[in-house]
């Protein structure tokens, strides 16, 4: 499936500025994977040792939360957005 | 030959109900589902009325009965100075196809001098009428709206960079009462994007730079400083001051986790903003109405992966926009128009200026506002975020 994996400001200093890669995966889990694969070292800035989504970070697919979904194994179609939402605090 | 005004008045009154105003007390005691009618005239209307009237002059009485008075079946009393331009509008609403419709007899004057229930609207002055005119003509504020933005009171955390904008348009809204907490000073820094402060105000603390700005934009405002930081010493103190709204425009997670405990403990909605380099998010909990920031963020990032604005650099605009829309959602919250931000966090990208809206749900494990709550009371906020 060819989804479009959206990376937030900070971490896109791991993927060469790109704010959007657009990579092949069945599952949100196999997205990110594929983003590990093309860009290492973002998959630990959204998933923990044990492979769970960090509770600082809300992954969506298109518009839901996939905590409310099949997490990481939620099946994604062709076209599908993955969003990375990490909590930021700044105000001032 | 032509009739006389006795000769209508006589007519008119042979074909409606009349009721008395001590039978209309009596019943509205009872409780009787009665919709009253004011037909008298705007300016009669602003010295007072019989609480819960629907206010529909009777030069308007035909063209707005439709949208004012939807339900033709339903009991309708209508009322005016003293019984006759009711008993004429009472007249009327029959012929257009009300069917319940009586006519208090006299009217208003005498109601009012025999002590039953009276509600006076807010009295506008002139220069208000004036100001908020842009306001008065959106049906959706209109008077009543704007009365209950000048009683209403929204408290701002920081006056920094979302603060700032916040509080400028909540107090061009003509919001009655700001609380601003921040205990900064400030500094030559922060006029790349802080716009309620100025030059001529560096070295000075933050909240009075805010209310001296605000006392320039707009007088109907009353300002609340609090030149100090939040945090769980002063919390009670400052949030248990009558808030309708809080407006969160803090710059570090210790503080957001607390206002967000704290706002559900109190049952307080509040406005979240926030802002990363060129990223923004808002949303808006309002307690146990779905989800509150806990359910959204369980745990903050390690202080490595979150820098501040201090540290990361934040383009000077994006709290404009951010803030702004916190203050937007203040004002449709106090008004109870529209769609609140309530199970939904907006995102806006400056660099490809683009807005997404993403669904957020409550969380039945949340440690605060979920089925069993294990967290009742502050904790150690700066451990809390500092043990990630």
């Amino acid at each position: 499936m060819a989804v479009t994996l959206r990376i937030p400001t900070p971490l896109r200093t791991l993927t060469g500025g790109a704010d959007e890669i657009k990579l092949e995966g069945a599952t949100v889990g196999a997205a990110i994977d594929a983003l590990e694969a093309a860009h290492p070292g973002i998959r630990e800035r959204v998933l923990s040792g044990e492979g769970k989504v960090l509770r600082f970070v809300n992954i969506f697919l298109n518009d839901d939360d996939i905590r409310f979904l099949d997490g990481l194994e939620s099946p994604v179609k062709d076209g599908d957005a993955i969003s990375i939402v990490p909590a930021i605090a700044g105000g001032r | 030959m032509a009739k006389t005004y006795a000769d209508l008045l006589q007519e008119v009154k042979g074909q409606i109900k009349q009721v008395t105003l001590e039978d209309l007390n009596d019943r509205i005691k009872g409780g009787e589902s009665i919709t009253l009618v004011d037909v008298r005239e705007k300016d009669e209307w602003r010295q007072g009325y019989i609480p819960n009237s629907v206010h529909l002059p009777r030069g308007f009485l035909e063209m707005q009965a439709g949208s004012k008075l939807p339900d033709k079946n339903a009991k309708l009393v209508v009322y005016c100075a003293g019984g006759v331009r009711s008993a004429f509008a009472a007249k009327v609403l029959q012929d257009m196809g009300y069917t319940d419709v009586e006519s208090a007899n006299p009217g208003y004057g005498q109601w009012k001098d025999k002590g039953f229930p009276i509600e006076a609207p807010f009295a506008f002055t002139d220069e208000q009428l004036d100001r908020y005119s842009r306001h008065l003509l959106l049906p959706e504020v209109g008077e009543k709206g704007q009365q209950k933005l000048l009683q209403a009171r929204v408290l701002l955390l920081g006056a920094g960079g979302l603060g700032a904008p916040s509080a400028l348009y909540l107090a061009a809204a003509g919001v009655g009462t700001l609380g601003i907490i921040d205990g900064d000073h400030v500094d030559a820094s922060n006029l790349q994007r802080q716009v309620i402060h100025g030059m001529d105000r560096v070295g000075t603390p933050k909240v009075e730079s805010a209310a001296k700005t605000i006392a320039n934009l707009n007088p109907d405002v009353k300002i609340i400083p609090f030149n100090e930081r939040l945090d769980s010493s002063n919390v009670d103190r400052i949030f248990d001051m009558g808030w309708d709204v809080i407006v969160d425009g803090l710059d570090n997670f210790p503080t957001r986790y607390l206002v967000n405990d704290a706002s559900i403990w109190k049952n307080i909605p509040v406005v979240h903003g926030s802002i990363f380099r060129f990223d923004g998010q808002v949303t808006t909990f309002i307690p146990h109405q779905g989800p509150c920031y806990r359910c959204l963020y369980p745990e903050p990032p390690p202080a490595h992966l979150a820098p501040s604005c201090a540290e990361a650099g934040v383009l000077g605009v994006l709290p404009g926009v951010i803030g702004v829309l916190q203050a937007t959602e203040a004002v449709k919250i106090i008004l109870g128009q529209g769609k609140p931000l309530n199970g939904r966090l907006l995102q806006y990208d400056s660099l490809d200026m683009a807005f997404r809206t993403f669904k957020l749900r409550h969380d039945k494990s949340c440690p605060v506002c979920g089925d069993k709550p294990t967290i009742t009371e502050y904790i150690d906020y700066e451990g809390f975020c500092a043990n990630v």
